[in-house]
């Protein structure tokens, strides 16, 4: 029997504000503990919240990016229940008017359908002490303002919830509302999987709304990259699929990823359900977002991945394919397109190849997120593309130069200079080499008198070997070919 | 020494006024004795404090009193050079439920034993900014749950007419003091007709305003809905210059109302002529003590005279009031006490070896019997298959009794109706039974469910010397309103002026 | 009936109250009482009334994204049942079984 997975992803999200959402406390990361608190964020008796304007035009943002509907009449409920991290022994989030509806995001593949988007605040951080039995509680996180994602089971496989999530972040980036920073908890991810022994839903059908007949689902949380988000899938599906093949049926369920052991752990703390309770917030009046405002809002969306792929293929001649790694990262095509402010355009290409050749090596050596974390300027890169084009250095020098320059942070110009290290394309300098090269090679010019043109670029080897690379290849070539030509016996 | 003055007998008899004590000045007569620097700020509470020492050991309504502070303020209110703020040393008591900081603020609860609070509520910093002395705090019913007073982990305040029965509940203690005269002013909170009950119990004036018209930060919440705080004074000019103080529109409330506060005072002697006066007529039906509804009828008679226009209306979703009530006001109760979990402040049982043994006995310990049954009643109709039959059927039936308002206002402009069925009743007779006592919340609860302003003043007396208080309602932010009638009829009558003889 | 005793241990827990068996069962029967009493509402014909959650009808109430000073961590603290340093402490949260 085949089983084909039924994924939804959900995704907390923390909006970039300056305060908190209901109170006016900051929202740097890594304060002190209890530093960034206040009554109101604290749920002291006797307090109450009030919205920050930027929160909810930020959440706006995200769910017009996203596609969504946006809910004329925005209400915000309370979720009723105890845990240490939550002071007031509710969270405020929405029910059932949430922000945003109906949203898509879009893969190659496929649209994935985004069911809803809704603000919330967030719990603070607990700390547990294994040998004291106790646990410690840093409040510094209640009240920063969420967004909650949430996608519809249209997820067929740990690659593609992988895909949208890089594709999410993406976009996300690109809206300039969040860090997107999973290391940091600016960006949380919990996922939910069945198995159905039915075709893949297609959402193009508006099918996938449940799960499969077979199915019921688990929860897996505490997932900390999008990589485990992907191990844990695959994990699951094992699991699932054996508890199915064995004739059992597998629990609804909450379970945690335990990243060291590779596995998912049944979390057997909830034994009573959770019935949250909720009700219409009493302290929170309605907002309602004008037709008027959402146009402005719309408007003054920065261009989306998607569109600016298709724009740079466009305007540079690029691939469609390279442009879409190149848009991939807000931070790679911001990249790309400061180099192309102070380049000639026809380089583009050129420039387009090193950031996703040499420049993606070196970052996925050095396990980097950011293009920026090279500490490669844009300048340097022009500054380099223009050394090889003007004929100074030859591309394969070129790629020593950018090693050393990582290393010593030097520009490709000044680190050229300084070792003295040119291209030789001055023709006296050459032709001295170039004769002696000729002098040695005897068998090689036979080849060449015979008409093997092959001898000519052993003789360009060897002519750069001897100048130690130095040799500009196409000069080589031809002032070898004149040499020999009046050497012609 | 102006204080030692002698008094007209019929203003200050019996064995409640010690006397060396101060005759009972409100709010504006301490004024101009200031103004006429016939008086100090530290003579006033000399006199108070003598006053307090003598008598709250019988009345007990307070929770916390602290003599040497109240001296201190009096002193720094001396020092100051710059100008008065408008209630420049007058005394004000505070219900035990709104925060001062760094004075205990306990709901008169277990739960909230030692806790601290480290900010003041925007009414009690508007209080410091006129100049007011924060008297102490005043005993309550726990987190308002109640109409007696009784349900106060410190014991009952004694009403100081009758020292036998309540002094209703639950800013019991606010009003009995400004009845026993501890202070001309007190703040009480009302969520179901907790400043008007006592008001009317107390012989003293109460109002409840618009829901929105004062501001709720620092009010420890019962139900968010439906809670206001409010002035309980013995005068309605002295409620006027207290609401003044207090009310208008504050940034860290998202449901208060940003409307100009009007001049109250200015407001007071506009009269009543011509001002249209409604008797809702399911008021008046069975249950109602008769010598209440007379004093009510007498009241009526006597507003005509001054010139109201009077009508009957009908109110006939009133019927629905008390359950609509316990049903909201518990749901958002049982939300608002969540956060007593013993983590932050407050109560922590030291048998909870585990989270959720700590959670279970520090809240079964902290919270008192009459708390636990509305916990549990407001998480029952909030509970996932109930909700919509309790909870989201109560919220519409909550439309249906503001639609009744909203007609009646189109009709009148003002509405009179007993603030309670009864005068005051002796303290155990209600406790055991909850719904008896829930029942006698009748004329109070529909205007919290409304969000209109209602005041409760006192217009007579029973056989047994007991007070008896009317309501006057009015429409959203219309406190002048109630003013206006509240105060001719106070002019016409002395109710006002009696005393309790203990 | 229209709340039994086990509901009530049910409601209790859900709102992390320790009740003891007297306590329990002396609400059982009280608020079997007031809930009987608001079967009353049932009669209050509600078809196509909109629910009231706010009686005065204000929207869109903000403040602005700027920071204000926060309380102290002492001040934070000043109540605190059991703290550790600068963090609040509560017994460990274990799975209940």
């Amino acid at each position: 029997m085949k089983y084909v997975p039924v994924i939804g992803l959900e995704v907390h999200l923390q909006l970039k504000t300056a305060s908190k959402i209901f109170c006016g406390c900051a929202t740097t990361f890594g304060a002190a503990p209890n530093s960034q608190v206040c009554p109101v964020c604290l749920g002291f008796p006797g307090v109450l919240p009030v919205l920050n304007r930027q929160a909810l035009v930020l959440g706006i943002r995200v769910a017009l990016g996203l596609h969504c509907q946006i809910q004329p009449h925005i209400v915000f409920h309370r979720k009723n229940y105890f845990y240490p991290d939550l002071p007031k022994g509710f969270q405020i989030s929405q029910y059932d008017l949430p922000l945003g509806t109906d949203g898509v995001v879009e893969l190659p593949e496929r649209k994935i359908r985004i069911r809803r988007a809704h603000l919330e605040e967030d719990a603070g951080k607990l700390i547990h002490k294994e040998a004291e039995d106790a646990s410690l509680v840093d409040f510094n996180r209640t009240g920063m303002p969420l967004l909650e994602i949430v996608t519809e089971p249209d997820l067929t496989s740990p690659e593609e919830a992988y895909l949208y999530l890089k594709t999410l972040k993406a976009i996300l980036e690109y809206l300039e509302v969040s860090d997107c920073d999973m290391e940091k908890g600016s960006l949380r991810c919990d996922t939910n999987i069945s198995l159905s022994s039915l075709t893949p839903p297609s959402p193009l059908r508006g099918e996938g709304k449940g799960e499969g007949v077979l199915g019921t689902r688990a929860e897996i949380k505490n997932l900390n990259s999008f990589k485990a988000v992907s191990r844990a899938l695959h994990f699951e599906i094992q699991r699932q699929t054996k508890v199915l093949e064995e004739g059992e049926k597998v629990q609804q369920e909450t379970r945690t990823w335990d990243d060291v052991q590779g596995v998912t752990l049944s979390m057997r703390s909830k034994e009573y359900a959770h019935d949250y309770r909720y009700f219409p917030e009493p302290d929170l009046v309605p907002f309602t977002v004008t037709p008027q405002e959402l146009e402005a809002v719309q408007k003054n969306l920065p261009e989306l991945p998607k569109v600016r792929a298709q724009r740079l293929a466009q305007q540079y001649g690029l691939s469609g394919a390279d442009a879409g790694v190149l848009t991939s990262s807000k931070g790679t095509a911001d990249y790309f397109e400061d180099c192309l402010k102070i380049s000639s355009a026809s380089h583009a290409k050129m420039l387009a190849n090193w950031i996703l050749s040499e420049m993606a090596r070196e970052m996925n050596e050095r396990n980097l997120e950011n293009i920026s974390g090279l500490k490669f300027p844009p300048a340097y890169l022009v500054e380099l593309v223009g050394l090889i084009e003007s004929g100074r250095i030859s591309g394969k020098m070129a790629k020593e130069v950018f090693v050393e320059c990582l290393k010593s942070s030097q520009s490709p110009a000044a680190w050229v200079e300084s070792k003295g290290l040119t291209q030789v394309s001055d023709r006296s300098t050459l032709k001295e080499a170039a004769l002696g090269v000729i002098q040695e090679q005897v068998q090689a010019v036979a080849d060449y008198r015979k008409g093997k043109d092959q001898a000519l670029m052993f003789l360009v080897g060897q002519l750069m070997r001897r100048t130690q690379g130095a040799a500009s290849p196409a000069v080589s070539q031809e002032i070898l070919r004149e040499l020999l030509e009046e050497r012609r016996p | 020494m102006p204080l030692t003055e002698k008094v007209p007998s019929s203003r200050c008899p019996g064995s409640l006024t010690p006397p060396d004590s101060p005759f009972p000045l409100t709010a504006q007569e301490l004024q101009s004795l200031y103004q006429t620097g016939k008086t100090t700020p530290s003579e006033v509470v000399e006199a108070l404090i003598r006053r307090i020492e003598g008598l709250e050991p019988k009345l007990h309504t307070l929770t916390w009193f602290d003599a040497a502070r109240v001296r201190e303020q009096a002193k720094a209110l001396e020092r100051q050079k710059d100008s008065k703020g408008p209630l420049w040393g007058v005394p004000v008591l505070i219900k035990d439920n709104i925060c001062v900081q760094g004075v205990p603020t306990t709901c008169a609860s277990k739960i909230l034993k030692g806790f601290h609070p480290p900010y003041d509520a925007t009414v009690v910093e508007r209080l410091k900014k006129a100049g007011a002395i924060l008297l102490g705090m005043a005993n309550m019913d726990e987190f308002a749950f109640g109409s007696s007073c009784e349900h106060s982990c410190y014991g009952p305040t004694r009403n100081p007419w009758d020292p036998t029965r309540v002094p209703g509940g639950s800013s019991g203690g606010s009003a009995a003091a400004v009845a026993a005269h501890f202070t001309p002013m007190a703040l009480g909170s009302d969520t179901g007709g907790s400043i008007r009950q006592p008001a009317a119990f107390c012989g003293v004036v109460g109002l409840k305003p618009t829901y929105g018209r004062v501001s709720r930060y620092g009010l420890i919440a019962f139900a968010s809905s439906l809670d206001q705080i409010g002035p309980i004074t013995r005068t309605t000019a002295d409620c006027a210059l207290l609401l003044q103080t207090i009310a208008g529109f504050d940034p860290r409330d998202s449901t208060s109302g940003n409307l100009e506060v009007p001049n109250y005072l200015k407001a007071l002697e506009a009269g009543v002529k011509g001002l249209r006066l409604g008797v809702p007529k399911e008021y008046f039906v069975d249950g109602l003590d008769p010598q209440v509804k007379q004093s009510i009828e007498a009241a009526v008679a006597k507003v005509q005279k001054l010139g109201m226009r009077v009508t009957e209306v009908s109110m006939p979703n009133t019927q629905y009031a008390i359950p609509t009530y316990y049903i909201v006001a518990t749901a958002e109760a049982s939300s608002n006490l969540a956060r007593f979990d013993g983590v932050q402040y407050g109560h922590r049982s030291p048998n909870g070896q585990t989270l959720l043994k700590m959670y279970t006995q520090t809240r079964g310990e902290g919270f008192g019997p009459e708390a636990k049954r509305r916990i549990i009643l407001g998480t029952f109709v909030l509970s996932s298959g109930y909700y919509e039959a309790y909870y989201g059927h109560a919220l519409k039936v909550r439309t249906l009794i503001k639609q009744d308002f909203d007609r009646a206002f189109q009709e009148v402009d003002c509405l009179i109706t007993p603030t309670s069925p009864t005068p005051a009743f002796r303290l155990g007779e209600k406790l055991e039974d909850p719904l008896t006592m829930y029942l006698s919340d009748i004329f109070t609860i529909s205007v919290n469910l409304s969000g209109v302003p209602a005041l409760s003043i006192p217009c007579g007396f029973t056989q047994e010397g007991l007070p008896i208080g009317m309501q006057l309602i009015a429409k959203p932010f219309a406190e002048e309103t109630l003013f206006r009638v509240a105060h001719a009829y106070e002019q016409a009558t002395d109710w006002h002026q009696r005393q309790p003889q203990g | 009936m229209a709340i039994s005793i086990k509901d009530v241990e049910y409601l209790a827990h859900l709102a992390r109250l320790q009740l003891t068996a007297e306590e329990l069962s002396r609400f059982s029967s009280q608020l079997d009482e007031i809930l009987s009493y608001v079967e009353k509402l049932k009669a209050a014909k509600t078809q196509g009334v909109a629910p009231t959650s706010h009686v005065l009808k204000l929207t869109n109430v903000f403040r602005e994204d700027q920071v204000k000073p926060s309380l102290s961590t002492e001040a934070a603290l000043t109540n605190a049942p059991d703290r550790e340093g600068p963090f609040f402490k509560v017994p460990r949260i274990i799975d209940a079984s």
